[in-house]
Formats: structure tokens, C-alpha cells, sequence
């Protein structure tokens, strides 16, 4: 076996180096769209399908795709979706797991399993009848009327009662001798010792949200109410024939904000997000 | 997920009366919790999936004349067009092209910025970035790839003395370019889940392996991939719901064309609701839908009490 070893460790060091070869080339191939975006949208057009490292940097074409659409009000729009949305989720998964976690009551367990086909249902796909819904409440081309069907999030709920789950049990006991009511106790107990569980959900949501597309570009047809994905799709369609630095220059701005927050918090979002996978 | 769907045992307080009382009014209270999110999830769940089986049972109303009770007619219907058809098989081709595809890359990157290869901060970047992304931001991007001409692959086809091709625009290749868009959109997203579950091998398990002299490949597939299988499992399912509920990149690249070409279900559910306006139709196709959804959870419900060790 000794014998195994080196000869191992030497076909490994060759590997080794063709893999970081195939890693980093993947690596490249997976940038280049973003990479290439930029170039294009920091150049006069001119240059947006030529490369000259000498090419002269201009902030224009974003000056430009602003000044074309409204996206000041569409990112107003995005804004008051995404907290809207999650503002709402919070409040109504947490009480939701607080219920399946810690109380026993007829049904359930099969409420949970109700609660649990939209992991798989998701608003996304209804909606023909979810329109017909939102048009008998009057809620089509509102805000929110776009939220309303992602308000109440099996995804959350499930996510928090394995949280709550794992609240030892002598410490709501503690404080109920304390005379703390069930509110109180959620309030001062379970939610803070929740908090991890609160964020990655948070950041999942935020970003599922903000990039939302189809279901808004059916709800909303006015200025006032379409978030910055549909804004983008309704601005790139329409009369600016094929300029593409123009368009790449809106593509990109429209995904800043939470480009941004992603490059800031690069660690905080992949956890969340390996969190929230992690069942 | 068997698992969580198992009842728990909840521990009885005998200790003091006071937590007696407080269990018996937890009928009460803990129904009370539940109300508001209950109320919204079958709003917008449950009803809209009883509601679609009604209605495609019903003609759709137009002017005047409202919904009548067809029976199965548009059922009939649907059998007989071929769009339908059309559609269903794209979804097919598309989700069995895309799906091994993302996982797989997902599982060689994960893998690679899991070990000590260099700059793993920046690869991991690389890989994860078109997550964060919206879809519809992605497809303008890429639309832009896809030019004839102009665009980034023909530029690089003009230097290996290809011609200008239209890739969007001609039957052979415009799903394709699609998948390429997805791949490329979710391995990343894949290879977090996978990261998430390497970090939990326990290191001494690749010691032994190493002391036993065996290669990397065995390791891989004897020890690895078996404790891989629930990541894989539960990252199969997404892609599958996620092959049939996102077409977004359709909308902006090729709007179902050409000639049907990329006609996804759901793009094309959208296009019979809220296009030509049959919103008894656009529920029957649903229904179509759900149907492949149910299936999927079904199908996952039953492996995993069967085959994949969980925890």
C-alpha cells in the first residue's frame, strides 16, 4: 500500500492542476455575461460589440435609460412590494409556526400538511384564477394586489417551526410562571432566538421578490404601479429599436440595488441561502 | 420532509396545574394564530386549484353570454391542439436538457470551491452571481449574445470563420439557447445547497479514506455522492417545479416562438388567459400543470421514505 500512495499523490498533483484549470475556465465562462454587460453599458455604443481597452468610460447611457422611463417610481414600486411583502410574511409565519410548534389542537397536522402543497403549488402557477380572484376584490393594478398571494408563505412557516421546534422547553415554562402571556413569550423568547432563521428567510424573499416577473407584468399596466422587472421589460421592448448600451445600462441599474446588497453581504446571502435549503 | 410531516410529541406539563390549564386552551389559541395566514393560503392556494378544476369544466364567458357547464369539452379540446402538444414536449426536452446539466455543474462547483483550489472566494462569486440576478435582467443580457452579427457568440463564430446565425430566430436552436440561459442561471443556485451539505461530511470520514489509499474518484462515488443523496434529491425537485414555473427569459427572448418553437406550458397558459382571453381554456391547461406538480410531490414523497437515507 505504501507503495500506492506516492504514485496517487503524483497522478494528484496533475489533477489538481487541471482541475483548478477547468474550475477557473468555468469561472470565466460564467462571469463573461456580467462582465460583458458592464463593458457595454460603460461605453459609448460605438464600442458596445468592439473591444478596445482604450475605449473612452462614459456614465451616458445610464443618464440616458433614466431620463427614458420612469424607474425612479418603478424602484418606488419595487421598495414598497418587497417590504410590504415581507413585513407581512413575518408577522403571519411567525404566529402560524408559533401555533404548529408549540400547541396541540384537533387538525394539526393536517393543516401543516395543507399548509405545506404550497412548497410545491406556488402562486406562480394559478395564475388564471388568482387574476379572477384579485378582479372580484378590485385589487388589479395595486401594489398590492401583487403581494397579496405570496403574503401568507408555506415556505416561512416551515422554515420558523423548525426554529421554534428547537426552543428548549424550560424556557417558555420559566416564563409562563413568570405570569408572560403566549404573545409575550413569542415576542421575548422565540423570536429572538430566531433571528438567524428571520434573515436568511428575509434575504430569500427580498431577492425572490424584487426579480418577480410574470405575475406582475399581468397585474399591473400603469406607471404607478409596475415594479422595476416589468418597468425594464415594458422600457427594453418598446422604440429603443437596438441600442443596446442603452438597454444593458437599464438591465443593470434596475438589478443594482440588490447586486449591490449581494456583493456587500456575499457571506450573509450564501448562508441564508444554504440555510433556508437545509431541511 | 417525512419527517417533519411526523406528529410531534408534545410534552405534557403535569408539573404545576397552571401549565394544565394553559394546555387546554391551547385548542383555542393556537387555532386563532394560524387564522390569519390559514385565511390567505386558502385564498390564494387552495381555492385558485378547486377553482381551476371548476372552471375548466366551464365555457369561458364572453359579452353577454356567461359561463355554461361543458362538461369535458375542453379537455376535448386540448387533446386535439397541437400547441398544446407542442408545448408540453418543449417543457419536456426542456427540463430533461436543463435539469442533469445544472445539477451536475452544480455538484463539480461546489466540489471545486469546497476543496483548497485558489481564489475560491472569486470562483464562488462567479458561480453564485446569476442567482441574485432577475431572470428577465439575464434573458436581456443574453438576448444580446444571441444577435446575429452583432452579438458576442457569432463575433466569436466570425474568428473560427463561422457565419452570422440567427439563434433566436430558427427552429433548431432557439430552445436550446433558452436551456443554455437556465443552466447557466440556476447550477449556481444548485451548488449552495450542495456546498452546505459537504460541510457537513465530517472531515475524519476523507482521513480514513486517505490512510486506506483510496482515489479521490472512489472516494467520491463510494462515500461522497451516497451522502449527497437527500442535497441531490431536494435539489431535483426544485429544478423540476422550477422547469415548469419560471419562463420569464420566454417572455423577453423569444415569446414562444419561432413557430412554437419555445412554447413553454406555463408561457403558454399565460398566453390562452391573458393573450386571447379563454380563461376557461388557460385553467384547463392549468390543470395540466398541476397534475405534472402533483405528480413530482408524489413521486418525492415516496422516495423519500424509501430510498434516501435522511438524517
Amino acid at each position: 500500500m505504501s507503495a500506492l500512495v506516492p504514485a496517487a499523490e503524483g497522478e494528484g498533483a496533475a489533477g489538481r492542476l487541471l482541475e483548478t484549470a477547468g474550475a477557473w475556465l468555468l469561472g470565466l465562462v460564467w462571469a463573461l455575461p456580467l462582465v460583458y454587460a458592464l463593458w457595454t453599458a460603460f461605453h459609448p455604443s460605438a464600442y458596445s460589440a468592439r473591444f478596445d481597452l482604450l475605449a473612452p468610460l462614459t456614465l451616458e447611457n445610464f443618464v440616458r435609460a433614466w431620463a427614458a422611463a420612469p424607474f425612479a417610481r418603478y424602484f418606488l414600486n419595487s421598495f414598497l412590494l418587497v417590504t410590504s411583502i415581507l413585513a407581512v410574511q413575518l408577522v403571519l409565519s411567525t404566529l402560524a409556526a408559533f401555533a404548529f410548534a408549540r400547541f396541540s389542537f384537533r387538525g394539526r397536522d393536517l393543516l401543516f400538511a395543507l399548509v405545506l402543497v404550497q412548497l410545491m403549488v406556488m402562486p406562480d402557477v394559478l395564475i388564471v384564477e388568482n387574476y379572477r380572484t384579485l378582479r372580484w376584490l378590485g385589487l388589479i393594478d395595486s401594489v398590492l394586489g401583487i403581494g397579496l398571494p405570496y403574503m401568507a408563505s408555506a415556505f416561512a412557516i416551515f422554515l420558523l417551526r423548525q426554529t421554534f421546534k428547537t426552543v428548549p422547553r424550560e424556557l417558555d415554562e420559566a416564563a409562563r410562571v413568570e405570569g408572560c402571556s403566549y404573545l409575550r413569550l413569542l415576542w421575548k423568547v422565540y423570536v429572538p432566538l430566531a433571528r438567524p432563521t428571520y434573515v436568511a428567510f428575509g434575504l430569500v424573499s427580498v431577492s425572490y421578490h424584487w426579480n418577480n416577473f410574470l405575475w406582475p407584468l399581468i397585474v399591473t399596466n400603469s406607471v404607478t404601479t409596475r415594479p422595476v422587472t416589468v418597468g425594464l421589460s415594458v422600457f427594453a421592448s418598446t422604440d429603443q429599436g437596438i441600442d443596446w448600451s442603452v438597454i444593458t445600462a437599464a438591465t443593470l441599474l434596475s438589478t443594482a440595488p440588490l447586486l449591490l446588497a449581494f456583493l456587500l453581504f456575499q457571506r450573509q446571502f450564501v448562508q441564508s441561502f444554504m440555510r433556508a435549503g437545509i431541511r | 420532509m417525512a419527517e417533519s410531516l411526523a406528529p410531534s410529541v408534545d410534552r405534557p406539563s403535569t408539573r404545576r396545574p397552571a401549565g394544565r390549564a394553559a394546555a387546554g386552551q391551547g385548542g383555542l389559541a393556537g387555532w386563532l394564530l394560524l387564522l390569519p395566514a390559514a385565511v390567505l393560503l386558502a385564498a390564494f392556494t387552495h381555492y385558485p386549484a378547486v377553482a381551476t378544476f371548476l372552471h375548466s369544466l366551464y365555457s369561458t364567458p364572453r359579452g353577454s353570454r356567461p359561463a355554461h357547464f361543458v362538461g369535458l369539452d375542453n379537455y376535448q379540446a386540448m387533446i386535439q391542439d397541437p400547441v398544446f402538444w407542442q408545448s408540453l414536449w418543449n417543457n419536456a426536452v426542456y427540463a430533461l436538457g436543463t435539469i442533469p446539466a445544472a445539477i451536475a455543474l452544480a455538484l463539480v462547483m461546489a466540489l471545486w470551491v469546497n476543496g483548497r483550489i485558489r481564489g475560491r472566494g472569486l470562483l464562488r462569486l462567479a458561480y453564485f452571481t446569476p442567482t441574485v440576478l432577475p431572470m428577465i435582467a439575464v434573458a436581456n443580457i443574453w438576448l444580446f449574445f444571441y444577435t446575429p452579427d452583432y452579438g458576442l457568440i457569432d463575433q466569436v463564430g466570425h474568428l473560427f470563420g463561422a457565419g452570422a446565425h440567427n439563434w433566436l430566430g430558427s427552429r433548431s436552436t432557439a430552445l436550446a439557447c433558452l436551456m443554455v440561459v437556465t443552466v447557466w442561471k440556476e447550477a449556481g443556485f444548485f451548488m449552495i445547497f450542495y456546498l452546505a451539505a459537504l460541510q457537513q461530511i465530517a472531515p475524519v470520514l476523507g482521513e480514513a479514506a486517505a490512510i486506506e489509499g483510496a482515489g479521490r474518484w472512489y472516494f467520491f462515488r463510494r462515500v461522497t455522492f451516497p451522502l449527497l443523496m437527500p442535497t441531490t434529491l431536494f435539489v431535483l425537485v426544485n429544478a423540476v417545479i422550477n422547469a415548469f414555473r419560471v419562463v420569464d427569459h420566454v417572455v423577453v427572448m423569444t415569446r414562444g416562438g419561432p413557430d412554437n418553437a419555445t412554447e413553454l406550458l406555463l408561457f403558454y397558459i399565460y398566453e390562452v388567459a391573458f393573450k386571447f382571453w379563454d380563461t376557461a381554456y388557460g385553467a384547463t391547461l392549468t390543470m395540466v400543470l398541476l397534475a405534472i406538480l402533483a405528480a413530482v410531490a408524489l413521486g418525492q414523497f415516496l422516495y423519500f421514505d424509501k430510498r434516501v437515507h435522511y438524517r
